[in-house]
């Protein structure tokens, strides 16, 4: 007999419920759940990594993902116009710089910074410069795109309205262009923090002293150090999220915000 | 005409203004959109575009500030040769202003800073003096109470008349208007219209873009019909509206001044 939509609704959603049902079931079974909790939930022995996880850790992931961001927004601007330029090697160039920077790993690049350029230059950079230099140059790739396609949306008639008021180009960039394109690129900036936020831990490559430790790396030296398996990764985890979650609640609220109004 | 020209304070001021095209042609890839237009107006003068749509009058209002670059012949306007290799375009568009069909206000400005950004940056006038200049356009145009409002907090046609308040604030000795009605409901088209009769009545010279015959013929001192790329037919409005010459002229006012005129030749 046929049913109706509403019964076929009704049968589907509760196959899906079975199905989830099965699943979580299997796995709670399927789970060693006393070496878990002696490996990943040993929360009895990661006192010591207090209050150094939030003093060094998180502070350092947050000033090398803000000093990334900075190096990446400030070459991305410059990529995205770049790009957008009449003059072609400017073009050229840009494309180039984008597509090597996000064809490649960015852990290549930390590496390349870290060991590479000391070796050949003879130079000894500091390792928030490294970070600096590494994640920003990255972001710069991405930004760049993001930046570019921003300042693509703002209409034509904006630009011409501000020539036909005698502004050089540049002038109509400046005041009239990139205020409204920042809006535009708001939401996806903020999720490129996110992203700059987890590749911070790309740090774990070069050799740190201890006051130099981010999250990731804090993590894993708790592992060595506290006996408590990977706990001290999952405090770290949780940590990220402290961070990221915001800013993707962040992202939401701009995205809202430029969906009802240009201003 | 004349005697508005002449009798006005800033005659000689006014005297610099005026376009002067010879020659234009205008092409995109093998399309030829300008064939070769000669078109002077003089200062003071008000004249008004007419033609089907593609005929070229919107891009031979956009090549006289050079929004559009001709590929052949010269333009004069405000007193500099703006086709010149050498000349300052920026310098040349203060004097020229331009209101768009689709207005072009800037969204992130209210409607006193959209009249004084080009006034501080550009004029480098203070921002008391851009302001009060500012106020004064938007007042002209009736939008004086309105002047702390954004764009999308207006009507078309208040967003359209903040455009010419916008253009207004730079003192330009000449305006262009690009179809200034086209995008607008029904309703505040004559707001916008009365703006620019009152724009016209004080000397402003005005070249205009337009679908609206009562307006051209009631305003414009001449009319030039445009068709495929040429001027076919100019003269004063009474002559060119009411009494064309041209076959092309007569066909197109018909489907203009009559829309249920269906033509089954």
């Amino acid at each position: 007999m046929a049913m109706t939509a509403t019964q076929r609704a009704r049968v589907s959603l509760n196959v899906q419920a079975g199905i989830f049902i099965v699943a979580v079931a299997a796995l709670i079974l399927a789970t060693d759940w006393e070496t878990i909790g002696a490996s990943v939930f040993n929360f009895g022995k990661i006192g010591p990594m207090f209050p150094d996880i939030f003093l060094v850790g998180l502070t350092n992931t947050l000033v090398y993902t803000f000093l990334g961001f900075i190096v990446g927004l400030s070459g991305g601007l410059l990529l995205a116009l770049m790009k957008l330029s009449s003059f072609p090697l400017y073009r050229w160039i840009a494309t180039g710089y984008i597509e090597f920077f996000r064809g490649i790993p960015a852990l290549l690049v930390f590496i390349a910074f870290g060991y590479g350029v000391p070796l050949a230059f003879g130079v000894s950079w500091n390792v928030t410069v490294v970070v600096m230099v590494s994640l920003g140059m990255v972001a710069a790739a991405y930004i760049a795109e993001t930046l570019r396609a921003g300042l693509q949306a703002v209409p034509k008639g904006q630009l011409e309205a501000a020539r036909s008021l005698g502004m050089p180009q540049w002038r109509a960039m400046v005041t009239i262009i990139i205020p409204q394109a920042f809006k535009i690129v708001l939401p996806p900036l903020t999720n490129e923090v996110i992203l700059l936020t987890k590749d911070s831990s790309l740090i774990y490559v070069l050799g740190l002293t201890a006051s130099q430790y981010e999250l990731t790396k804090f993590g894993r030296d708790g592992i060595s150090s506290l006996g408590a398996g990977l706990t001290p990764l999952l405090v770290a985890g949780a940590l990220y999220l402290v961070i990221t979650i915001p800013l993707s609640l962040l992202a939401r609220k701009f995205e809202s915000r430029s969906a009802r109004t240009k201003r | 005409m004349n005697d508005v020209v002449n009798s006005s304070p800033k005659a000689a001021h006014v005297q610099a203004a005026g376009v002067s095209l010879t020659g234009l042609r205008k092409s995109y890839g093998s399309n030829e959109v300008l064939k070769g237009i000669n078109l002077d107006v003089a200062p003071g003068e008000v004249v008004c575009l007419i033609g089907p749509s593609g005929s070229g009058k919107s891009t031979l209002l956009r090549c006289v500030n050079l929004l559009e670059q001709p590929n052949e012949g010269t333009v004069h306007v405000g007193g500099f040769e703006a086709t010149h290799p050498d000349v300052d375009i920026d310098r040349m568009r203060r004097k020229v202003g331009m209101v768009f069909q689709q207005f072009n206000l800037f969204p992130h400005l209210n409607a006193l800073q959209n009249c004084t950004v080009a006034q501080t940056k550009v004029l480098k006038r203070s921002q008391a003096e851009a302001d009060k200049v500012a106020q004064a356009n938007l007042d002209r145009v009736g939008l004086g109470h309105l002047a702390d409002r954004y764009p999308d907090q207006l009507s078309g046609g208040q967003q359209q008349r903040v455009a010419i308040a916008r253009a207004l604030s730079m003192d330009p000795e000449l305006m262009l208007f690009d179809e200034p009605t086209s995008a607008l409901d029904p309703e505040t088209v004559g707001d916008v219209l009365s703006v620019m009769r009152n724009l016209a009545k004080e000397g402003m010279t005005m070249l205009v873009v337009t679908h609206e015959m009562g307006f051209a013929r009631e305003v414009a001192d001449r009319v030039v019909f445009m068709d495929g790329g040429v001027v076919v037919e100019e003269g004063s409005a009474e002559q060119v509206i009411s009494a064309p010459t041209q076959d092309r002229t007569k066909e197109f006012l018909r489907r203009v001044l009559d829309p249920t005129h269906i033509d089954l030749s």
